[in-house]
Parts: structure tokens; sequence; C-alpha cells
């Protein structure tokens, strides 16, 4: 428990900064966009209904899938840009999470902005008028000061909801206090899980107060409180810019999805390169289609994906073949299409297989998915949320004609204590699990080879094809890890008592290459 | 009304053929209006009379359909709107102070967007204040902290800060008590003599009509149907509808005095 806590207060500092200058930025834009949308709305009535709507509309779309949805289109963007221009940007992390946000704060701001505006007294709009004021002078000396409290509410409401949604841009390769929760998550550390939630609310609530001493000081007409909050915002933001603009620009990107193994194997890959003398960024909690595409376009220099899901979701393949012409058709294609380097196998297979717990299976007789199919009538089945709609599931249904009685979609990390409990008869379990061998599941044989080989490998991007220090640091791994040490290692990480952190359960790993190798 | 033009000079305001309509309601129909140097007009009517669209249209609050304006014989046309409406002075019923503002900087407005220096500006104030009848004390107040008659002084001050030679009122002192309005009334009467305005103020008031104006014009249905001094109007009005409006203060008059033979009688 201390550990785990130790372990996330040391992570802090990096989160912490990375997620205020992100939700600075996101609002800094956000009010600018919103502000000038507020003219031009309280300015005519034609402009003002799509506006409002607009905003509306941006808010109804759930925060997480904006901040997904802004990746695909910036690398598209990216890709015109490098045809026209000959040169690109990076859509991944600080540009898509950005955008999102800015859009994400922009509903509270242009509707109190505009409801500020337009319910001012008309006797003081007359007047206004009146006295000579031209349009601009009446915006800035009276409608704007009188629309000021409605306007710095709005202002702090997008403040807490940017700070709160930034959380969200882990995923889109952005670190933030997210990456708390979403690792955490994924290997059921809820202290690292609590600390992340603790720490973007605490950030929200001290940016709302100083928010709120400015607001106070705008409506009481004074500047001290008002330079006060501007400046307690200003040191925060800049405090937090200083240490990431020591940033090292030549570094190595470590990229990692969502899930115990792949935290572990980034933090490994990372302490090797460090150990050959190579500065490390990583990014991990990342989609797998993002994280693939990142690679492909140069924004992670290494990660390890599976090839079953290169072959089927990437090169599109439906076709189910024997691991080496895989293997070796795999390696090839990457290497033609995108300039990816297939450094090599890692020696285990974390494939999808169906597990049941294994004494139901004995009692109903079954050994193999052939034997399922008979009893399959009669139970339920649970998968993760992308398996039934993966071309596998098609598979195996047609191979073994499944029929089961119910399905049900779960966060991996459920999914195996559901089976465990009975809430589900079979799970589309992950071979390389720790949970399997942990709670005694039984993965049912495939005789008919149906399920794709999901072997293990290190991808390398193509700015980094002939890196010597990667390849130093990374060779020793290929096919150094056979099937169990990978599922201890996953267990360590994913068990509920003497719960390890991936960077110890990476350590432990290295020791254990160390004297498997010698 | 026997002084010819020539005698009075070039007219301050000139309204030539001016109309102005609202969708299907034609506010204001075919206007020919004169007002001369140091002349205080009152624009008679009762609502919807048009008298506030005319006023209006004087400053470029309201644009006309058709028509010239002219001030000091130049078409408003010619003048960018705002900087006309500085030259102007402009109190209207509901004051319209900014309420954000302390009053000094509610009167200051006009001459800060005319970029006086705040010398300047900081000796005019108090000047204003003094002439409107207000302690000097007031100038740091907001005008939420102010009476009805006090929010109005600060509208006069405000519209006469930048030393226009026109003023346009409208219903100025309608919303007020009437001891407040007859007070604030006669004091700006009197500003007015020692300013040497031209004043158009607009009313439903007869009595406050009679009392104030030189001359009065009456207005209905968009159209001005008669004009006259007070005196004309009392006794000779050629419109019937306007004998009607004189008769309900003279028939309030003759009672109230009969009421003081009563009392004078032992």
């Amino acid at each position: 428990m201390n550990d785990r806590f130790a372990d996330a207060w040391a992570l802090l500092p990096g989160y912490l900064s990375e997620h205020v200058v992100l939700s600075a930025a996101a609002m800094a834009l956000g009010l600018v966009v919103s502000l000038a949308l507020v003219i031009a709305a309280v300015r005519s009535e034609r402009v003002r209904w799509p506006v409002l709507a607009f905003a509306s509309l941006i808010q109804t779309v759930p925060s997480l899938a904006l901040l997904a949805l802004f990746y695909p289109l910036l690398l598209a963007v990216s890709g015109f840009a490098k045809s026209v221009f000959g040169a690109g940007f990076s859509a991944l992390g600080f540009l898509p999470s950005l955008l999102a946000l800015a859009l994400y704060s922009m509903l509270p701001v242009i509707r109190n902005g505009v409801a500020g505006i337009v319910n001012i007294d008309a006797a003081v709009i007359e007047a206004a008028r009146g006295v000579g004021m031209t349009d601009w002078q009446r915006l800035w000396r009276v409608e704007l000061p009188l629309a000021t409290p409605l306007l710095m509410a709005g202002i702090r409401t997008a403040a807490v909801w940017v700070i709160g949604a930034a959380t969200l841009s882990t995923p889109v390769g952005q670190v933030s206090l997210g990456n708390y929760i979403f690792s955490g998550l994924q290997v059921q550390n809820w202290v690292s899980v609590l600390f992340g939630c603790v720490a973007a609310a605490g950030l929200a609530l001290v940016v709302d107060q100083l928010l709120a001493l400015i607001e106070a000081g705008l409506a009481r007409r004074s500047r001290a409180r008002v330079a006060a909050g501007v400046a307690a915002l200003a040191v925060g933001i800049a405090a937090a810019a200083v240490p990431l603009g020591r940033g090292a620009a030549s570094s190595y990107v470590v990229g990692g999805k969502a899930f115990s193994e792949q935290f572990i194997l980034a933090e490994l890959m990372s302490a090797r390169i460090v150990a050959a003398g190579g500065a490390v960024a990583q990014r991990t909690g990342l989609g797998s289609a993002v994280v693939f595409a990142a690679l492909a376009s140069g924004d992670v220099d290494v990660y390890v994906d599976y090839s079953g899901t290169i072959w089927a979701n990437v090169m599109r393949r439906a076709e189910v073949p024997r691991r080496e012409p895989m293997l070796a058709e795999i390696r090839a294609w990457l290497e033609e299409e995108h300039g990816i380097v297939m450094l090599g196998s890692l020696g285990f297979e974390n494939a999808y297989g169906l597990a049941m717990r294994r004494d139901r299976a004995q009692q109903l007789g079954i050994a193999t998915i052939a034997d399922l199919a008979a009893h399959s009538a009669e139970l339920s089945m649970g998968g993760d949320l992308e398996f039934f709609s993966r071309p596998e599931w098609g598979g195996l249904q047609s191979a073994y004609g499944l029929q089961f009685a119910s399905r049900r979609d779960f966060d991996p990390t459920f999914m195996y204590q559901a089976v465990t409990d009975g809430e589900v008869d079979v799970i589309s379990a992950f071979t390389s699990d720790g949970r399997i061998a942990a709670n005694d599941l039984l993965v049912l044989a495939d005789p008919a080879g149906a399920i794709l080989p999901y072997d293990a490998i290190v991808l390398i991007a193509r700015k980094r094809a002939n890196d010597d220090t990667l390849r130093r640091a990374l060779l020793p791994l290929v096919d150094a890890i056979p099937l169990a040490l990978m599922q201890e290692a996953n267990y360590r990480v994913d068990r509920e008592r003497d719960k390890e952190t991936p960077a110890a359960t990476a350590r432990w790993l290295e020791s254990e290459i160390g004297a498997r190798g010698n | 009304m026997s002084v010819t033009a020539d005698a009075r000079g070039r007219p301050a305001i000139e309204l030539r053929s001016v109309s102005r309509a609202f969708g299907r309601t034609v506010a204001v129909r075919d206007v020919e209006l004169v007002v001369w140097p140091k002349e205080f007009l009152v624009i008679l009517g009762e609502s919807g009379s048009g008298k506030t669209t005319l006023l209006k249209m004087i400053n470029r609050l309201q644009a006309q359909d058709s028509g010239d304006v002219l001030i000091d014989g130049q078409p408003t046309s010619a003048v960018v709107a705002h900087e006309l409406r500085r030259r102007i002075g402009y109190v209207f019923q509901r004051v319209g102070l900014f309420p954000h503002m302390t009053v000094a900087e509610n009167v200051a407005i006009t001459p800060r967007l005319l970029g006086w220096d705040e010398d300047e500006i900081r000796a005019r104030v108090e000047e204003l204040l003094a002439l409107v009848n207000l302690p000097a004390e007031m100038a740091p107040r907001l005008p939420a902290a102010l009476s009805g008659g006090q929010r109005q002084r600060v509208g006069v001050a405000r519209a006469l800060a930048a030393r226009p030679s026109i003023m346009l009122m409208d219903e100025p002192f309608g919303a007020l008590d009437p001891i407040t309005r007859d007070a604030l009334a006669r004091e700006y009467r009197s500003l007015h003599e020692r300013m040497g305005l031209v004043t158009v103020m607009v009313t439903h008031d007869v009595l406050e009509s009679l009392l104030l104006a030189d001359r009065i014009v009456v207005m209905r249905a968009g159209v001005i149907v008669a004009s006259g001094t007070p005196h004309e109007m009392m006794n000779d009005p050629r419109d019937a509808e306007v004998r009607k409006l004189m008769d309900m203060p003279r028939r309030q008059m003759t009672r109230v005095a009969a009421m003081l033979d009563d009392a004078k009688r032992p």
C-alpha cells in the first residue's frame, strides 16, 4: 500500500505538469474561440442559434469519443500537409487532446456569455448608443463588464470540465493525471486510480477557487484580488511548463496498449533502452489502433503488438494461416507498407482462447472447443469489449457451430472474476493472462485451428529502423520470454494481494530473463 | 409666430419630409419641423403617436426611411452616427446609467470617448454635479445607491458633459414623483436658459408641456396636427382634438382656483 502510494507520488510531477499545461492551453484556445463566437452571436440573431446549437451538439458527444475522433482526423490532415507542404506534424498526444478539450470547454462560456450580454437592461444599451459609443466601445465598456459575472461562472464551469476531461487524453497518447486512472484500472491498482482522481479533483478545486478570486475581484472592482488570482494561475502554469521545456527531444518513445502485459513490456523495454544509453519517454495506455498508427507515423518508436492483431485488424486478412508463414508475411508487409521493422517474437503468444472454470469443464466433460459446441446452447459466454466484433469470433462460430444461450461484454479486468464467480460459463481469455493459472481456469483446445496465432512481436518505426541503441537494447528479448514466465509476470500485477507495479515486475522479469539466459 | 426665419438665424434642427415605418405600421409620416436656436420645443402626443421615433431620428438612434434631418444646416446622414450622438445630449425616462460605473464615471463617459484629458474631465464632472444640484460626495457612488431623482440628475449631467448645444429629452421626468418632477423640470428649464441650449422634449403630459415649452407641437398617428406657443394652444386651438387636450388642465386649473378662492373667503 505504502509502496504503491510512493510510486504514484513519484509520478506526480510529470503527470501534473502535463495535465496543467494541456488544460491551460485548451482553456486559452477555447476562450479565444468562444469569446469570438459570443461576440458574433450577440451581434446577429442569425448567427446566435447555430452557434448555441453547435456548442450544445459538441457537448452531447462523449468526451472520450471526441478525443478519439481527433486522432484519425489530425492524421489525415497531417498526411495532407505532408503531401502539400512536405512537412506533417504529430497527430498523437498533445494536439488532438488540445483541440478536443478546447471544443469541450466552449459550451458553458458561449452559453453564459451570450445570456450575460443579451439580458443586459435595454435602457443601458440605449444609453450606450445615446452617449455616442461605437459597437466596439459598447462591447468593451458596457456589455462585457456587465456580462462578467455570468461569463466568469461559465469559465469556471469550463475549467472544471476541461481538467476532468483531460484525464481522458491518455488513450490518445497525451500524458495526464489520467495515466494513473487508466493504468490503475487495467492492473487493478486502486491506489493509483484513487490517486489520479484525487489529484485531478484537487487541481480542479484549486483552479476553480483562483478563478473565483478573480471573479470576486472583478465584481468588487478590487485590482488586488484580480492580480492575485491571475498571478497565482500564471505561476502555476509556468511552474508546470518549465520541466516540460527540458524535455528530451531525441528520446525514444516507447508505446503500449492499455493492459498489464503491455505496461510491463513497456517498462522492460524502457529500462533496457536506458541501460543502453538512450533517453525514454513512455506513451502507454493507448488504444490498439492508435498505437499502430502512431508507430507508422513515427510518433512512437517501438512497442509490442501481436501477430494476429496485425494480421486481422491492420492487414484486414480473413484467413487463418499457420504460424511461421504468417509471421514471414507480416514482416514483409510491415516493411513494405510502413517501413516498420519487426525485430522478432518475444517467445510467447497472447492469443484469444475460450476458457472455463476447470471444475465446471470437467463436470460437463469439456476439454476442447469441439466438446463445448455440444453444450453451448445451455451456456453463457462473456467476451472483452471488442471480442464479439472480431473475425475470430465469426471463425470460431462457423468452425465449431457455437451457439450460446446468452453473451455479455466485459472489461477484461472483470471478465476473469465473472467466470470464476460463475456469472458466465465461458470467457474469451487471453492466453498469457496470469489469472488463468491463478483462478484455475482451463483454456480449451482448438483442434480445428480456428484461432489465429498471436505471437508477441517487437515493432520498430521506420526512422529508428537502423538505430543501434535500440537494437542493442531489445534484440536480447527476442525468444527470451516463454509463456509461463509472462503469465507469472502478469499475475504479479493483476493479483489482488501483494500486487506489484509494472515497473517492479519488469525488474523481476529482467532478472528472470538474465538467469535463464546464463 | 410672427418672427421670421431670418431674424432667428439658421435653424438648429430641420426635418424635411421625414417618414419612418415599422413593418406595416407607419410611425412618422412626412413630417416637416424646424427648431430654432435657444428654443425649448415640446412634442406632445399620446403613446404610439410617433413622437419618440421622431426624436430618435434627430440623433440617428432611429434611421428615417425617407426625408432629411439637418443639424445646423448639415444633413445628419453625412456624419458618422456615433460622432453625431457625442455632439447631442440625450436623456430618457429609464435613464440608463451604466450600473458598473460610478456617478463620476457615468458623467465623464462622453468626454472620455472624445479623448479629453483627465484633469479637464475631473473639473468638468465637478462642475456638472454642482450644476444639477448633486453633492460632490455622490461622485464615487454606484447608481444603485441613488434615488430616482438623483439618478435622473446624473442622467442630465451625463447628457450635458461634452457641452452639446442640442438636448433631446424623451419623457425625462416621467418616472419621478410629482414633487421631484416639478423641481427637476424647473431646474432644467433654467439650465436651458443659462446655457443657451436647444431643447427638444417629448412628453404626454399636457401641463408639463404648457409650463416648460417655448413652443408645442402636437403629434397624432405620425403627423403633426398642431403647432404653437403654450398661449396659442390654450386660447386659440384650431384643432378640435387639441382643444379637448387643453381642456383638461384648464378644468383642473379652474377647480384649483375655486378652492383658492374658497380659502380666501372669510
